[in-house]
């Protein structure tokens, strides 16, 4: 992989700018070749992520479910491993809440009930991410084969206990019962309205709160415990870590299993956030898109909140051109969303060359001009 | 500027002017201009980053230069590819050789230039042809044997055969005694001088002065991506090419004087390490005491590298028994590198890139690789870099680190420099026991000097210091008593008054 000598401003703020920017200018072209006014289709969709009622709240519960992924996927990069598993992870994330909040929820208060499913989601996504951690640091399988497997897996299992023995009695739709009254984590817009802000609806809940915690948590673990400097250093040179005395095997298990159990928060918005009962499907691809986020945010957090906020405006915002236009349907804007994946994330060093060349020149001009040469 | 004025009959065999190449905002090549007269032998000398490899990659059409040029025999010619290098008549032997093991000897030479047509018969018409010319150089080679089974300095020799036989009359060689024993390089320099009586142009790059002196005519100095000087090999010495490498005046000689040993700090017993097929390291044992270097010589790849990484405690020993400061360790009772550090061991990697260091890190990061746990740099959870980078900023102070800057990324600073900051990290751990490998391996005179001084003062204070390295001087100038490897045995333990390079590189060549 190319190494880039730019300065980190340049590469961690100029660079990504203009690969939406290119991403945007492509999509507009499209635009444009069916019909349409490019700059009225991004006015609309601006509007439609942040300007009307409600619509900030959608675009940020959006974002919370791409933090929650993106994070996952940045904490397991950090060790070289791609882990490409987290929708399976998220998926049984949700099982783990779900059949907490479902076992104990005749039984104990809603908030304790909360509080013990909060984690289970975190534990059954860990151990989802620790398989494949283990075949790969045990039986050198290889982390991106075992972990797509596996959310083909999860897929099955959830189908198989969603339409069977977790399915709720006197329906067909393959879901859970709803969990009791409380059992939730309460919307945003409730809280602010009774604090006397006013907040239009949006299913925006408290997870976005814990997906910002958890964001200052990876940066924590990753640049200030020596776990983190260990799971780094792994990243860059297994033999080092060895030399250092650890073992790289125990590394790469302990961070496929943090990565899992980042992934498996994400069913906090989706199920204990919106749903309140465990659905089918509720990850509908948020694990995938995550990669993009954290290639995008460079695998560090804020750069993850950053991207998620622009995912999150793209899936609102992409949702009111649709409505908007007749010409432009669903399908155009995960055109959109997959450009500005393409330009982020495959492409994401295609204008380094450029800008470095350009740099080089300024520098030299600035070092000539100086009369140093 | 030489002129070369004395031979002006004959155009010079390589002549460039004013080659420049830049790589970003690095000056590789500044202004090189250097003429090569033809049938001699020229060195090119310098240390690492100088830019001899950048300026030999031009001429063999590596790199294309930003500006200058270049005339070979006489005539203007831009080298574009190594196609256009091969045909003007330079041929290159690299440092890592570019042959394929498992084909033969005569199927490596032809490889590249087969002719079109039936192989049989352009093979066997090749084969005349590579007869006549090891004939004509003295380089006698088996044509039917495979590669991999010849040893270092045979399979080299095929590489000088491969290029003449693409009509090469301009030799480079790039650092080729690297991998070779003392013997091995003296028939190395016997073919050189023999290929030079035929008219053979050769441009020998290296970093060691004595092969500079031993087998070249001109020798031309490179520091900083500039040619400082040439010389001619009678009118010079080893210590003013020092100088002009460095820059400044440079000791060599003379670091070591009498160690006072103690009480045996580590010792082996009968050790093994077994590999894929023959054992890598069979029945070793030696003792070292707390004050003396043991020095082990050796060809790379003759199980040092392995022996070292077993007293590390990275290899777990197959047979026999390991006793470092009383605490034994052996295949039932093996020790973690963790375990070993606890005892008061130090590990200088031979591999500082892929070990020693961790590249991508600041270089505040990678000197507390092996010692995040210690209480100087956090409680074993947490991490604090301004510690870190408070403690780096101390290490790179005492051992003279440029530029003394923490934050700076381990990949940024030179080869001396990256050196200097792992011996900084392992030596500030005050060991009882230091291993060393490859102490010098890429690093430039001026560090060399220091790298050996802090050797022999931490011999002095009592540390029982193991060195590997494949450079056989620095053995025998650090040494207090030296054991040689061949193929994974010891060859035995000379005591430093009765070893010098001839005795020790027979037991390097495994003739005992």
């Amino acid at each position: 992989m190319m190494r880039t000598s730019l300065p980190a401003w340049m590469d961690i703020g100029l660079l990504p700018l203009i690969n939406i920017l290119a991403a945007f200018v492509v999509a507009g072209v499209i635009i444009a070749m069916i019909g349409e006014n490019p700059f009225v289709a991004l006015m609309v969709m601006l509007k439609g992520a942040f300007v009307y009622k409600g619509a900030l709240g959608y675009t940020l519960f959006y974002a919370t479910n791409f933090i929650f992924t993106g994070l996952a996927v940045a904490v397991a990069f950090h060790a070289m491993l791609f882990n490409i598993g987290g929708e399976g992870q998220a998926a049984m994330g949700g099982l783990g809440l779900g059949l907490v909040a479902l076992a104990l929820d005749p039984v104990l208060p809603a908030f304790l009930v909360v509080l013990l499913a909060i984690p289970m989601a975190a534990v059954f996504g860990a151990i989802w991410g620790l398989i494949p951690g283990w075949l790969q640091a045990r039986r050198g399988s290889h982390i991106v084969i075992t972990t797509i497997m596996f959310n083909f897996i999860a897929a099955s299992v959830m189908v198989w206990l969603l339409a069977g023995m977790l399915m709720a009695p006197g329906q067909m739709s393959p879901e859970t019962r709803s969990f009791a009254d409380g059992v939730g984590l309460a919307q945003m817009h409730v809280i602010f309205n009774a604090i006397g802000i006013p907040m239009a609806r949006s299913p925006l809940n408290l997870s976005f709160v814990i997906a910002l915690g958890a964001s200052f948590a990876v940066w924590v673990l990753i640049w200030r415990t020596r776990l983190g400097y260990i799971i780094r250093a792994t990243g860059h040179s297994e033999r080092a870590v060895i030399y250092a005395g650890h073992s790289p095997q125990r590394i790469i298990m302990i961070t496929m299993a943090i990565s899992g159990a980042l992934a498996g928060l994400m069913a906090l918005n989706e199920i204990l956030g919106v749903q309140q009962r465990v659905i089918l499907n509720f990850t509908s691809g948020y694990g995938f898109t995550g990669i993009a986020v954290a290639l995008m945010g460079r695998n560090h957090p804020v750069g993850i909140i950053l991207a998620s906020l622009l995912f999150g405006a793209l899936y609102q915002g992409g949702a009111e051109l649709d409505f908007e236009f007749q010409t432009i349907t669903r399908e155009m804007v995960l055109m959109i969303q997959g450009l500005i994946i393409l330009f982020s994330g495959a492409l994401a060093y295609m204008f380094n060359p450029v800008l470095e060349k350009l740099y080089h020149l300024v520098v030299f001009a600035r070092q000539e001009a100086r009369g140093d040469g | 500027m030489t002129s070369a004025a004395g031979v002006a009959e004959m155009p010079a065999a390589i002549s460039l002017s004013g080659i420049c190449k830049t790589f970003g905002a690095v000056r590789a090549n500044q202004d090189i201009s250097l003429e090569i007269q033809a049938g001699s032998i020229h060195g090119i000398v310098g240390e690492n980053g100088a830019g001899k490899s950048t300026l030999v990659s031009i001429l063999y059409g590596f790199y294309t230069a930003d500006s200058g040029s270049i005339q070979v025999f006489g005539e203007d010619i831009s080298i574009g590819s190594t196609a256009e290098a091969i045909s003007a008549g330079i041929g290159m032997v690299h440092q890592h050789f570019m042959l394929v093991p498992t084909f033969t000897v005569l199927e490596n030479i032809i490889l590249g230039s087969e002719g079109s047509g039936g192989l049989q018969r352009s093979m066997a018409r090749a084969r005349e042809e590579i007869t006549r010319l090891a004939s004509t150089y003295g380089l006698t080679v088996d044509l039917d044997a495979i590669v991999s089974d010849l040893p270092v300095g045979v399979q080299q020799r095929v590489e000088i055969l491969k290029a003449l036989y693409r009509g090469a009359r301009i030799l480079i060689l790039d650092e080729p005694t690297g991998v070779l024993t003392p013997q091995e390089t003296d028939q190395l320099f016997e073919i050189l001088r023999s290929l030079k009586e035929q008219g053979v142009t050769v441009l020998f790059i290296t970093h060691k002065l004595r092969e500079i002196m031993a087998v070249t005519d001109q020798v031309s100095v490179m520091r900083g991506g500039e040619m400082v000087a040439h010389r001619n090999i009678s009118a010079t010495s080893p210590a003013e090419l020092a100088e002009l490498m460095v820059g400044r005046p440079v000791l060599i000689e003379g670091i070591w004087h009498e160690a006072s040993p103690g009480n045996t700090v580590l010792a082996a017993e009968r050790l093994g390490l077994d590999g894929g097929g023959a054992p890598l390291i069979d029945e070793v044992s030696f003792e070292v005491r707390a004050g003396e270097i043991l020095g082990i010589a050796g060809v790379s790849g003759n199980g040092q590298s392995e022996l070292l990484e077993l007293l590390a405690g990275i290899r777990v020993p197959t047979r026999g028994q390991i006793t470092i400061n009383g605490h034994s360790i052996s295949p039932d009772q093996p020790a973690s590198p963790s375990m070993i550090r606890s005892l008061g061991v130090a590990h200088v990697p031979e591999d500082r890139h892929a070990m020693g260091l961790v590249l991508p890190f600041s270089a505040a990061e990678s000197a507390a690789l092996g010692y995040e746990h210690t209480p100087e740099i956090g409680d074993g959870f947490w991490f604090d870099p301004a510690r870190l980078n408070a403690r780096c900023s101390r290490l790179m102070a005492d051992f003279d680190v440029r530029p003394p800057d923490p934050a700076l990324k381990s990949s940024l600073f030179s080869g001396g420099n990256q050196q200097k900051i792992v011996l900084a990290r392992e030596i500030s751990a005050k060991p009882g026991l230091l291993l060393v490998g490859q102490p010098t391996r890429g690093v430039d005179i001026g560090a060399i000097e220091f790298i050996h001084r802090q050797l022999i003062g931490l011999r002095d204070q009592g540390c029982a210091i193991v060195l590997v390295s494949v450079e056989l001087d620095e053995i025998l100038s650090l040494s207090d008593r030296i054991m040689v490897m061949n193929g994974g045995q010891s060859m035995g333990i000379i005591d430093r008054g009765r070893a010098d390079a001839r005795s020790v590189g027979l037991l390097m060549a495994g003739v005992a």
